[in-house]
């Protein structure tokens, strides 16, 4: 009864002191959450966007497409017509258009320009293409060969859907580690550690009140960025997206493993903040939480393969946006587990109650 | 009487520095004991041992009956501790600080109130720690060690940082507690405080126990001659040298001053030649034992 007293009391304290620490609630609410808008917001909408093309005159090759043809190509391209080819043309300069096409015979003239060389090269491309595939259509014969393309994984992921996952496996490993290296070494500091020695509670209370704290904040920081990316980001979660929830926990005590270590090692409390961050801040960077790491090369991936949130990251990835099911979170369970466990035995091993 | 704290040969260095160094004493229950001492004489190092702060080098210590190290919960809410560092939760409040400590010793939070109200801080109730004075932290500490009502309470230098009011009030404070039948234990460098409060004190230099009794018998002990001080004009210097039970005399701008080991004969004689008029008495103090015991130098 009085254990359940005091472990309540002792988390009411974490979580205010963590409350009114202005710092720490950027850095693991605010600070996070901003890299998911800017991620989201901004480079989410930078998609391949559709190519503004004027139709001057009777364009026959448009005109007469059949539906499917014209879906497609309606797809691909805005179309707008207009009458005036000069018009047309001071609009594609000035950057309202992408291009204006016009019929010379039987030759298409497609008039463009260099300005964004991505889309000139989209723009001429496409056309060339419905061009060709009219071409075939009007030959009569069957096209021999046949051209079907797949992206892959992560590619065929929106922005969104890719960074989610990530942002949060960094935000709640920058919060665990912080919260863990920074409360120790903060009590270690103004002696509270001795002096909660010396109170009736037992070492376990205090540690599970710090846990179940740091806990809790990781379960609001997934509930809001997951709340956030669905509601304004489109972000849609896949069937098993539940099972993130143990794999989050498992990944917070691993980190709050770490910040004990950086906290346990260092002597003050900015420099336990700041061993927690130079640990985490590179790890985020080679664990994929900013960017995709598909591209990189094989060293860096195997480096990757060793740090503990790559497995926090891909294990959310898989059952949140690429659909596999509840088992996927098992084996980046059990890295993390064996890593907090290690972690753990080496920082109770190097811990003083006191800074020397 | 039982003993509340049994301490037999204690021990502890940090490094080759010998912050303990071989002590022995015996507190009573219901004693109010005080220990005097030069900075790093051990004071705080010895009340941390006894405490079961710290594992001790050599020797043992039992306070209430139970041996202190290892830890042991059972004897952790009847004592009640202040150490000489403030230890507080970050960023709370100290109404919010001292519901802590409350529920941790499993007492109502409403007790934790009285005991602002008793220190002095129901104004500051709201008020977070970091921004109590330094006088105001220190009594919110001393409620925090007190609020469980322990039976024997350590307090290391609990007064340091008062105000004179606060200083009286915490004596009266502290003086109700040890009427109640609590034992006390403080360390003080106030030796009007340890004089006014403590049945008993401990004098220490490096590491050792030079001295334990009560503050009369230390004063005696110290057989030093009491100084009495005639006002100017009243007498000559020769005519002083002259008188039974004088020792010595000598001149100051006060007027002339009487050395002597029987005081109570000076001054009749001095009241029967009617020359009492701004006659002053000194004996010596605790301050004087203080000094005797552990020397003038500044100490590291
Ligand atoms: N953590 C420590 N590490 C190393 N030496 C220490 C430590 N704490 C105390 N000492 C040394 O031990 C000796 C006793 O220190 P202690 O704090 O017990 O003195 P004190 O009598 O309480 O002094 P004060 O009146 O200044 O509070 C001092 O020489 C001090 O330098
Ligand atoms: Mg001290």
């Amino acid at each position: 009864m009085t254990r359940l007293a005091a472990f309540r009391a002792l988390s009411l304290a974490i979580v205010r002191g963590f409350l009114r620490d202005r710092a720490s609630v950027f850095f693991s609410m605010v600070f996070p959450l901003m890299f998911l808008v800017l991620f989201g917001g901004l480079l989410g909408s930078q998609g391949p966007s559709e190519v503004h093309l004027v139709q001057v005159g009777e364009v026959a090759l448009l005109d007469e497409m059949d539906a499917d043809a014209r879906a497609a190509f309606d797809d691909t391209f805005e179309v707008t017509r207009s009458e005036d080819l000069a018009y047309a043309i001071a609009e594609v300069r000035r950057g309202d258009a992408d291009v204006a096409i016009e019929m010379h015979g039987d030759t298409l003239v497609a008039h463009y320009t260099e300005t964004d060389q991505v889309k000139a090269a989209v723009t001429q491309g496409a056309l060339r293409a419905f061009v060709d595939g009219t071409n075939v259509a009007q030959s009569g014969e069957p096209p021999r060969f046949a051209l079907e393309t797949e992206r892959v994984e992560d590619e065929s992921l929106e922005t969104i859907q890719f960074v989610t996952p990530g942002l949060l496996g960094w935000a709640v490993a920058m919060s665990a580690a912080f919260g863990a290296a920074a409360t120790l070494q903060g009590w270690r500091q103004t002696k509270l550690l001795r002096r909660l020695q010396l109170a009736p509670v037992s070492t376990r209370t205090i540690v599970a009140a710090r846990v179940a704290v740091t806990l809790g904040i990781a379960l609001v920081q997934m509930a809001i960025f997951l709340g956030l990316g669905a509601a304004a980001f489109g972000l849609t979660l896949t069937g098993s997206w539940w099972a993130a929830v143990p794999l989050v926990v498992v990944g917070t005590l691993c980190f709050m493993a770490i910040g004990l270590l950086a906290g346990a090692l260092a002597r003050t409390t900015e420099g336990a903040v700041n061993a927690a961050n130079i640990v985490v801040l590179p790890m985020a960077f080679l664990s994929g939480s900013f960017f995709d790491l598909s591209a990189a090369p094989g060293w860096l991936q195997a480096i990757s393969n060793v740090l503990p949130l790559k497995h926090l990251n891909e294990g959310m990835l898989d059952v949140m946006v690429r659909g596999e099911g509840p088992a996927a979170v098992l084996v980046p369970m059990a890295v993390l587990a064996a890593f907090a466990v290690v972690v753990t035995l080496a920082a109770a091993r190097i811990f003083r109650w006191e800074t020397a | 009487m039982s003993a509340a704290i049994e301490v037999v040969d204690l021990a502890v260095s940090y490094g080759d520095v010998r912050a303990v160094d071989g002590v022995s004493l015996e507190v009573a229950e219901g004693e109010f004991v005080g220990v005097l001492g030069p900075n790093g004489a051990g004071k705080t190092t010895l009340l941390e041992l006894v405490e079961g702060l710290r594992r001790p080098d050599a020797g043992t210590v039992r306070v209430l009956g139970q041996p202190v190290w290892p830890r042991d919960p059972r004897l952790l809410p009847r004592i009640g501790v202040q150490l000489q560092a403030s230890s507080f939760f970050e960023r709370l409040t100290a109404r919010e600080q001292i519901h802590t400590f409350a529920s941790l010793y499993g007492v109502a939070p409403a007790r934790g109130d009285e005991w602002l109200e008793r220190v002095g801080l129901v104004d500051k109730a709201d008020t977070r720690v970091e921004g109590l004075s330094g006088g105001q932290a220190q009594r919110l500490s001393i409620a925090c060690a007190l609020v469980h009502d322990p039976e024997l309470v350590f307090l290391d230098e609990p007064t340091a940082a008062l105000d004179p009011q606060a200083r009286r009030n915490l004596w009266d404070l502290l003086a109700g507690i040890n009427d109640s039948g609590r034992t006390v234990v403080l360390t003080t460098h106030y030796m009007d405080e340890a004089e006014v409060l403590c049945d008993r004190v401990a004098v220490m230099d490096a590491g050792r126990v030079l001295s334990m009794d009560t503050p009369a018998a230390l004063v005696r002990g110290l057989d030093a001659p009491a100084r009495i001080t005639v006002a100017p004009g009243q007498l000559r210097l020769d005519e002083a040298r002259g008188l039974p039970g004088v020792a010595d005399a000598v001149e100051s701008p006060d007027g002339v001053v009487l050395v002597t080991r029987d005081p109570a004969r000076v001054v009749a004689r001095l009241a029967a030649e009617d020359r009492l008029d701004g006659v002053r008495v000194q004996t010596a103090t605790l301050e004087d034992v203080f000094l005797d015991l552990t020397g003038r130098e500044y100490r590291a």
